[in-house]
Order: structure tokens, then sequence, then C-alpha cells
């Protein structure tokens, strides 16, 4: 299959295999990456965070809907966690979007967290890069919504919309610290629950103390699953992005957003390199041997390690 | 490096008998893989459009309701229709002996019927798929 005449002939099998390809940072796809690079940019990044069980999967299926409405052609990025015991993972975000799957307008690619080696950054980054150069105008991203995807997904999104949830009352008050810094919309889902009033109330409470001059995010109550406030949400999410070429943020925010996608790129070639000197992690069992035997020290060890990397690269570049 | 084994678990037709389908999509995930768990209800072509955009490597599927014969045949040859006849296909669920054979000739690679050790699927899996 030559993947990148399928990828720009829109051939979605072509474009699945070339995410796979990245995940694994396949030298053909790199390649086909750095020829490509020029054509990304234009999709509209859209983060959807939140605690468990807030309804993420089904607002951004029904802001996917929305969207095709109007001919848009969507990609979606669906993040669950993987066990950090046995490296597997139960993704279930689809379910909430089966409707989709049929639809040529829109694209769906669900992967775990992946844990230690890059987590919510490399995987779900390859995708958004792939989607893009196919030509998705959007593309939803959806996390876990417990612990670093959240703080990651900020380096990821132009726009995070924040999904809560009524019913977690002093919850929000231990999560707080984190979330408000990173919402750019709140969206108080299940509002036909008790308490979705009181939840909003509270949100706009605690954004009170981090006034920011220029941008202010709003609190809006929706039922997703009978696709209440989601037009709404939508025109929200429209509002910010105006703001983010207006107020010129824009550019300082992606450019940001290069610069870690850069070190973790960067992180992981290292990483790549370390791992195939001498024929694998041999040179890294001997050193962590004679570690053991107290014949070297930790930092010489390391020390060891670089110098095979820098006379690797230097042999092989 | 490489990433996990991607095994798409899907319940085609109208059954909803799905505790069998989340016993193996437990079991793979415990066995390191990567389990796209589409639910209820799907038609061939969802299954098989979730599988192309997943870039599974296997698809499994869970059929109660008699309904395999019809099912899991159409499933192998809408993913050999869209070129993406590398993908492993096994199944499971109520499935009489008599049938097995001819859905092996029809390209379904494994079938597994209630009692099998979820071992016996997972070793299947991981010996079977194309890459």
């Amino acid at each position: 299959m030559d993947i990148k005449a399928g990828l720009l002939k829109k051939d979605k099998r072509a474009a699945a295999r070339l995410i796979s390809m990245v995940e694994n940072g396949e030298t053909e796809a790199v390649r086909i990456i750095k020829e490509c690079y020029s054509m990304t940019g234009h999709a509209r990044i859209i983060g959807i965070t939140g605690p468990p069980g807030a309804g993420k999967s089904t607002v951004t299926d029904k802001l996917v809907k929305l969207l095709r409405k109007s001919g848009k052609q969507v990609g979606v990025v669906a993040v669950d966690p993987t066990s950090p015991f046995t490296g597997g993972a139960i993704l279930g975000d689809r379910v909430r979007m089966t409707d989709l799957s049929c639809d040529p307008g829109v694209f769906i690619r669900s992967m775990g967290t992946r844990g230690a080696l890059g987590g919510l950054s490399k995987a779900a980054n390859g995708a958004v890069m792939v989607l893009d150069i196919f030509g998705m105008d959007y593309i939803f991203i959806e996390t876990v919504g417990v612990g670093q995807s959240e703080v990651d997904i900020v380096k990821f999104a132009d726009t995070v919309v924040m999904v809560m949830v009524p019913g977690l009352g002093d919850d929000i008050q231990a999560i707080k610290a984190g979330i408000m810094e990173i919402g750019d919309i709140f969206a108080v889902n299940k509002s036909d629950r008790d308490g979705s009033e009181r939840t909003a109330a509270e949100i706009e409470a605690m954004l009170d103390f981090n006034r920011n001059e220029e941008y202010r995010p709003p609190v809006l109550n929706i039922i997703a699953r009978d696709n209440t406030g989601v037009a709404e949400l939508l025109e929200l999410i429209e509002n910010h992005w105006k703001y983010l070429n207006e107020s010129g943020s824009f550019r300082q925010k992606k450019t940001k957003r290069l610069r870690t996608e850069i070190m973790n790129i960067f992180r992981d070639m290292v990483m790549r390199t370390v791992y195939s000197l001498g024929g694998g992690t041999n040179i890294i069992d001997e050193l962590a041997e004679k570690v053991m035997e107290r014949q070297l020290d930790p930092y010489s060890a390391a020390d060891i390690l670089l110098d095979e990397f820098t006379k690797n690269r230097k042999d092989n570049y | 490096m490489d990433r996990p084994i991607r095994v798409v678990v899907a319940k085609p037709g109208l059954d909803g008998h799905d505790r069998g389908a989340k016993v193996v999509a437990r079991a793979l995930r415990d066995a390191g893989m990567e389990v796209i768990y589409t639910g209820l209800r799907q038609t061939p072509e969802q299954i098989v459009d979730t599988a192309i955009q997943e870039d599974a490597d296997c698809v499994a599927m869970s059929i109660l309701s008699g309904a395999h014969n019809h099912l899991f045949p159409k499933v192998v040859n809408l993913l050999k229709e869209k070129g993406a006849e590398d993908i492993l296909v096994v199944g499971g669920g109520v499935i009489p002996e008599d049938d097995i054979p001819g859905l092996i000739s029809a390209g379904v690679a494994g079938i597994f019927t209630p009692g099998t050790p979820t071992s016996v699927t997972i070793d299947f899996i991981k010996a079977n798929i194309k890459r």
C-alpha cells in the first residue's frame, strides 16, 4: 500500500495505517510526515476533558454530529487509560459514538494512555498530525480526565472544554486547583440532575478567583444525551476561536505547543537510540549489574551510556 | 517499543447478551492488548469501518442469537472488499459444532465457544495476527 498516496487521496485505511506507524516511530512514517508537514495547521483542535462519567464521549458525539450538519470533516482521538500493570486497555469511547462509525466525513481513533514512555503525548500527537494532513476541519481529543492527561491536553488543544457533572460535591474543591487553569469553557452536563445550577455557580465562584482580564471562561448547563445546549456549546467554542485570533495569543500558544512537541520527539529519539545500542538493552543491563556490585555508581553508568549514545549517533548518522 | 495488539470486540446484530464479550475484552486487556469495545447492535458495516479506522489487528465477534452463519462471513467479506483481509477474524458465542467448519472455510480463523479458557483465545490471537 502506498501510504502517502492513500493519505492524500483520503483513504481511511492509509491514514489509519500511518497513525500506527507514527506511533511506532517508523522511519517510513517520519519521512511521510516530513514531506506532508506543510499541509498541517488547518484543523481546529478541541480538547474534551473532565472526570470519569461526566459524559465526555456523549458530548463529543453530539458536537461532531452538529458539525457534520454544516459539512465539516471531523476527526476524533479518544484516549482511555492504559493499565500500568498489563499494558493493556479497554477503549470504550466509541460505544457512545456508534452512529458516527460509517459516516465518511468522520474518523475516530481510540488509544490508550500507554504509560511511561510518552503517555498521551506521543501517540495522540501522531494521530492529530495525520488527521490534520488528512484534511480534517476539526479534531477532538477526548481524554481520561484524571491526573497527568488533564494537563497534557492543554499542550495539544486550541480550546479545552471541561465537562463537569453535578453531584461531585466537595470533590470539586479537591480538583479545582488544576482545572480552573485548564478549561476554556466549562460545560456542566447531566443538568437534569439535582444540583446542576449550584455546580455552575460554584465554578463561576472559583473562576472569580482566577480573574484573567482578557478572557473569562463561560459556564454552560447542558444535557448532552438529548442534545440540550449543544448548539450553544459549539457557539462558545467558535467564540473562543475568535478570541484567540483577535487577541493574537493564538500564535504564542501554538508556538509553545510546538516547542513541547519538538522536545517530546527529541526525547523519544534519544530513548530509541539508547535502546538499540549494541543489540538492545544489554548495555543497560550490564551497567545495572556493575552498579549493583558497586563497581560503578549510577552517575558514572549514565555517563558511559551518554558516551555510547554519542558514538552511536556519529557512526550512524 | 511496539504498540500493543489492537482488537475490536463487537456484537453484531440484535443480540443483547454481552457478558461473554466483556469477559473476553477484560482478558485481552489483562494480556496487554488494546481492546476497542464497540458495544451492542453493530452492523457488519460499522464493525468493518471501525476495524479500518482503528487499524485493528483482529476483529473478535460474539453472537448468541444464532445469526452467526450470516453475520460472521458478512464481516469477513466486507473486510476483503475494503482491502483489509489481513485483519484476523475470530468469533465466539452460542455456535453449534456443526456450524464451525462452514465458518472456518468462510474465513473466520477461529471459533471459541463457551467454556474455552480465555488463555486459548489470547494465545491464538497472538500467534495468528499478521504482524
